[in-house]
């Protein structure tokens, strides 16, 4: 049974400002209703002013998923009630949108056709406290711009819908337009059918492993209704996060009518073809450019140079220390330990207390033989946990590498203290070799090299036999 | 074509019109309203007789394009300021009838 | 006096603003109460600023273009902290939190404003009946209405409370009671004045304009609310200059529209306005009669884009964050529609809903985005009149003040009463309402000018004017 999927995604534009008012658009670290002005809060004889940036942003965004640009747009007025939406009405765009006709190629090397991108107006957000008969309004969302992306149903499972939304992610954060690390900056609605049934579009996807889970359940849902000969029914559902479960609007079809119109307080946006190829020509490289450089450049895996590139943040970070040192040690580095060491954490590396020169300073250590591999972990370690240079890290807790005559000289040490490990290495118990190391180890405080140590101590019992 | 009947305008529709304005009605007002609709639209569909073939519309007061202002922030409401008027707040939040989920 | 002469009598210090304020004030105590001109009076604070431009004076520092003048201001403008209803029970009770730009400029220059003017409610109606804080009287003859929906603004010129102020304009809503109440009324072209701060009724046709007991009085208000600004994305950013325009009538054409004579319109209202006209052919002016032939579609296609903008201008009256307050403990569909149903008037809801309707799937076409056709139309109308003649003149309203609650009842023979002056606003014209009748019941004349024309149609009025 084929399944079609699409999404219309919306993703909140890191503009300074408000996309028809001065007021910040910082919202997540401030009190409510602390940005707000007569513009964003509806308040009467208040008009819109278009922020240039968010028009811009919009520009690069259309031009990165290869879209036609509109030499000329217009804001129209989506009117519907809510509490959360103090005029009204929205103002979107309708029939002439900022951009049409545009691809995404996923993953698996499919392309998802982009229907069309639009600028619009966040609403308010809503709290609902428990126990409480009124809700809650925060109008300090209100106006924040966004971006919304309609694609055509090229999408065939919940997976596709996942890689689409993470490549979105990567384009529109590579841009430097977008933060998808902040809570609900990215939020979807997805359109999902099985062959022979009714479309559900479902509402309030907000993360990009909401939108599988959503969609999963939807598929069996669906697939449920049919196996049993029931008909799907054309509706709109709500996606409920915690329960992982859609369930039906309450809201009736004929209550969609949005009376779209010309935004009258908003005059026509016209675009020159100059200013598209001003824009386009500063467009930075795209993720699945960054990624093919990387392969030939720094001679990475498919696999690395996929696992390097999910962020601008990372990659950059990757870049800048692979210029200085070993290229491949670095993507091993990155790749797999840090990237080990920061999931673990459930972090992400910018949050996070380790700098490139961290980074760096270890790995020069570690390829001078001035520390040994685990001892570079555990300056990585204490790096990320305690917030202390790796320089300090590694006086404080003695972590540099020791000599081979340091280490002989401990070994036979230790093997002078454990007559009884010398006895089961005599009787042929091999165990008795690894106990030794471990004992130098620990003496040395994890700073010896244990595949050398093996060998001297080895040496050493046969020495005495 | 819309929801609402071709030639007249109904009790029904009234209604739903209404119900699409968020505007609420009794029955007198139903009764009312349906009839002086129904007079005005009469008036107003004198419109029908005009000849468009070919004109475009004029959706905005003046010809203007590409007014636009700088991405700075400027000339926030204070808290205080933006609950002013507010029906009810509390801790900072302007409230609102009860939306269900 | 006209306000030009009483400002400069306040700089020089032949007069002081204190002074003609408290003489405004007698007539306010005196008046008022009859006329209901205000919604809301600012007495005692206008009196201290008053004092303050008075002192300023003394001590010889400079004072702005308006210096001590009390200004009445339509209750459809907001001024930041005093009560801003627009007339309806909507907004009881509501201090917005910012100044219109028109109200900034007026403070700027040093203008007093002494208080808001009573409206139509929302600005809808042609009668100032429909305003929850009880109807105007027109001073003239106080059984008759001052027109609408700017009526609070005439009433208070014409019976002395000040000598300037603002109305809005959306279908005549300034040159309508201007012409019932006997005074000047401006409506600039479209863009001119900043409709930042004016409580949107139908945002593709309002515009603020002047309302004076002089020619002088427009000009000088006029130039002050006209300048740039950078809050409305619809208008224009030239600053005005505000300089004498030379006029000969040896050099005019004058044109007179069929379509707004005749038929319709009260026969001495067209008698008086031909008298003028006959005036001004002796004086030197051409007269030529023109054709706007979309005419007969005007009215309709008018109401049809001012009501669908007002359902959705509208909108934001939820009850929430600001205006009429009512409980919320049911759902919040049904708080909304309570609240819109008693915070509203029925002139108010009717239009809404007939909003609503013309925007409606299936509709648009056929009302709104045909009206705007009939828009265009009238527009290529007047722009081929402006080809031929410079100026345009006809009566601003059909007939002189009707009594008041004789149309009230009937909406459509009310709307009929705009059928003069709404092709002006659907095409963004400026046009100025002069009043031409001198004994009894005042009659207005209109004279339509082509786009940022107001200073040569000042201008003419001037000659009008000038025995
Ligand atoms: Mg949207
Ligand atoms: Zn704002």
């Amino acid at each position: 049974m084929d399944i079609v999927i699409g999404l219309e995604v919306h993703i909140q534009l890191q503009t300074n400002t408000k996309l028809f008012c001065g007021c910040s658009t910082n919202y997540r670290d401030s009190k409510p209703n602390k940005h707000t002005c007569p513009i964003c809060l509806g308040l009467p004889g208040s008009l819109p002013k278009l922020n240039q940036k968010a028009l811009e942003y919009g520009i690069k965004a259309g031009l990165a998923l290869d879209c036609n640009i509109a030499d000329s747009m217009q804001f129209h007025r989506k009117n519907y009630f809510y509490p959360d939406l103090p005029k009204g009405f929205q103002i979107s765009q309708y029939d002439s949108p900022l951009a049409t006709e545009g691809t995404v190629e996923l993953s698996n090397g499919k392309k998802i056709e982009i229907r069309r991108i639009h600028l619009e107006e966040d609403p308010g957000r809503l709290e609902h406290p428990a126990g409480k008969k009124q809700s809650y309004v925060d109008y300090n969302r209100s106006g924040v711009p966004l971006l919304e992306i309609v694609t055509e149903p090229d999408m065939s499972s919940p997976q596709e819908a996942r890689d689409f939304l993470r490549k979105i992610r990567e384009i529109m954060e590579y841009l430097k337009i977008f933060d998808g690390g902040l809570e609900g900056s990215l939020r979807c609605d997805a359109n999902i059918s099985i062959e022979g049934g009714g479309r559900a579009e479902v509402k309030n996807i907000s993360s990009y492993k909401g939108a599988e889970k959503a969609l999963n359940y939807e598929i069996t849902r669906q697939k449920n209704l049919m196996r049993r000969g029931k008909e799907v029914k054309r509706e709109t559902r709500h996606f409920n996060e915690e329960q992982g479960i859609t369930k039906p609007s309450r809201e009736k079809e004929e209550e969609h009518d949005y009376r779209y119109f010309p935004e009258p307080d908003l005059p026509r946006v016209t675009i020159s073809k100059e200013k598209i190829k001003e824009i386009e020509e500063s467009l930075p490289e795209l993720p699945d450019e960054k990624r093919d450089r990387f392969q030939k450049e720094y001679g990475l895996s498919q696999d690395q140079a996929e696992s390097l590139t999910t962020s601008l943040f990372l990659a950059d970070f990757y870049e800048e220390i692979a210029c200085q040192i070993d290229p491949e040690l670095t993507a091993t580095w990155v790749a797999d330990t840090l990237k080990g060491e920061l999931s673990y954490r459930g972090i992400n590396l910018k949050e996070s207390n380790i700098e490139k020169e961290d980074l760096l300073f270890i790995l020069r250590y570690l390829k001078e033989d001035e520390i040994t591999e685990k001892g570079a972990i555990k300056v990585m370690r204490s790096t990320l946990d305690e917030n202390k240079k790796p320089e300090k890290i590694i006086e404080e807790e003695n972590l540099r590498s020791i000599s081979l005559d340091e280490i002989s000289e401990i070994a036979k040490r230790v093997i002078k203290e454990n007559p009884e490990a010398i006895e089961d290495y005599r009787q042929g118990k091999e165990k008795a070799v690894n106990y030794l190391v471990g004992q130098v180890m620990k003496e040395t405080n994890g700073r010896a090299d244990p595949g050398e140590t093996n060998k001297l101590i080895q040496k050493q019992l046969e020495e005495i036999d | 074509m819309g929801f609402i009947s071709d030639k007249e305008i109904t009790e029904e529709d009234v209604k739903h019109i209404a119900n699409l304005a968020k505007i609420d009605l009794d029955e007198v007002e139903i009764k009312k309203f349906k009839k002086q609709f129904n007079d005005i639209l009469d008036y107003f569909n004198k419109i029908d007789e005009a000849e468009t073939e070919g004109v475009e519309p004029t959706y905005h007061g003046l010809n203007l394009k590409n007014v636009t202002r700088e991405d700075e922030v400027k000339d926030e409401l204070s808290q205080k300021e933006a609950l002013e008027n507010a029906n009810e707040s509390e801790d900072g939040f302007f409230k609102s009838p009860r939306v269900k989920e | 006096m006209n306000a030009k002469e009483i400002v400069n009598e306040i700089k020089r210090g032949e007069k002081t603003a204190a002074g003609f304020l408290f003489e405004c004030k007698n007539k306010i105590e005196k008046k008022e109460e009859e006329i209901n001109a205000f919604i809301s009076l600012d007495l005692e604070r206008s009196i201290e600023k008053a004092k303050e431009i008075d002192k300023k004076i003394k001590e010889g520092k400079d004072v702005g273009k308006l210096a001590g003048l009390p200004i009445a201001v339509k209750d459809s403008i907001t001024t930041s902290n005093f009560k801003t209803t627009c007339g309806s029970k909507m907004l009881e009770g509501y201090h917005p939190p910012y100044d219109s730009t028109v109200v900034s400029k007026i403070k700027e220059e040093d203008g007093i404003v002494i208080g808001k003017a009573n409206c139509d409610e929302f600005c809808m109606g042609s009668s100032t009946e429909t305003s929850y804080f009880g109807s105007t009287r027109n001073p003239v003859d106080e059984e008759r209405v001052p027109g609408g929906s700017s009526g609070g603004s005439a009433a208070s010129v014409k019976y002395g409370a000040n000598p300037l102020a603002l109305g809005s304009d959306t279908g005549g809503s300034v040159r309508c009671p201007a012409s019932f109440c006997g005074v000047y009324g401006l409506k600039p072209t479209y863009g001119q004045v900043s409709r930042y701060g004016l409580i949107a009724y139908a945002s593709s046709l309002d515009q603020i304009g002047p309302i004076a007991n002089s020619i002088e009085g427009i000009s000088l208000l006029f130039n002050v609310i006209s300048g740039s600004n950078d809050m409305d994305s619809t208008k224009v950013e030239e600053e005005r200059g505000g300089s004498q325009i030379e006029l000969s009538l040896n050099d005019l054409n004058i044109g007179i529209p069929k379509e707004f004579y005749g038929e319709g319109v009260d026969e001495e209202v067209e008698e008086k306005v031909k008298e003028n006209l006959d005036q001004l052919r002796d004086k030197g002016a051409k007269l030529k009669e023109i054709s706007i032939p979309s005419m007969e579609y005007a009215l309709s296609a008018y109401y049809i884009v001012a009501m669908s903008e007002a359902s959705s201008n509208l909108a934001r009256f939820d009850g929430i964050r600001y205006g009429f307050k009512q409980k919320m403990n049911d759902n919040w569909e049904k708080v909304f529609s309570q609240v819109r149903k008693t915070g509203f008037g029925e002139e108010v809801r009717r239009r809404i809903m007939l909003g609503t309707y013309a925007l409606s799937t299936g509709y648009y076409e056929k009302y709104y985005e045909k009206a705007l056709k009939v828009r265009t139309l009238l527009k290529r109308d007047f722009e081929k009149a402006f080809k031929e003649v410079d100026f345009i003149i006809t009566p601003t309203m059909p007939f002189r003040a009707f009594e008041i609650d004789e149309k009230i009842e009937d909406p459509l023979s009310l709307y009929m009463a705009d059928i003069l002056t709404v092709p002006v606003n659907m095409a963004g014209l400026p046009s100025l309402s002069v009043p031409c009748e001198t004994n009894g019941l005042p009659i207005g004349l209109q004279i339509i000018g082509d786009s940022f024309e107001e200073d040569r149609i000042i201008e003419l009025a001037r000659k009008i004017k000038e025995e």
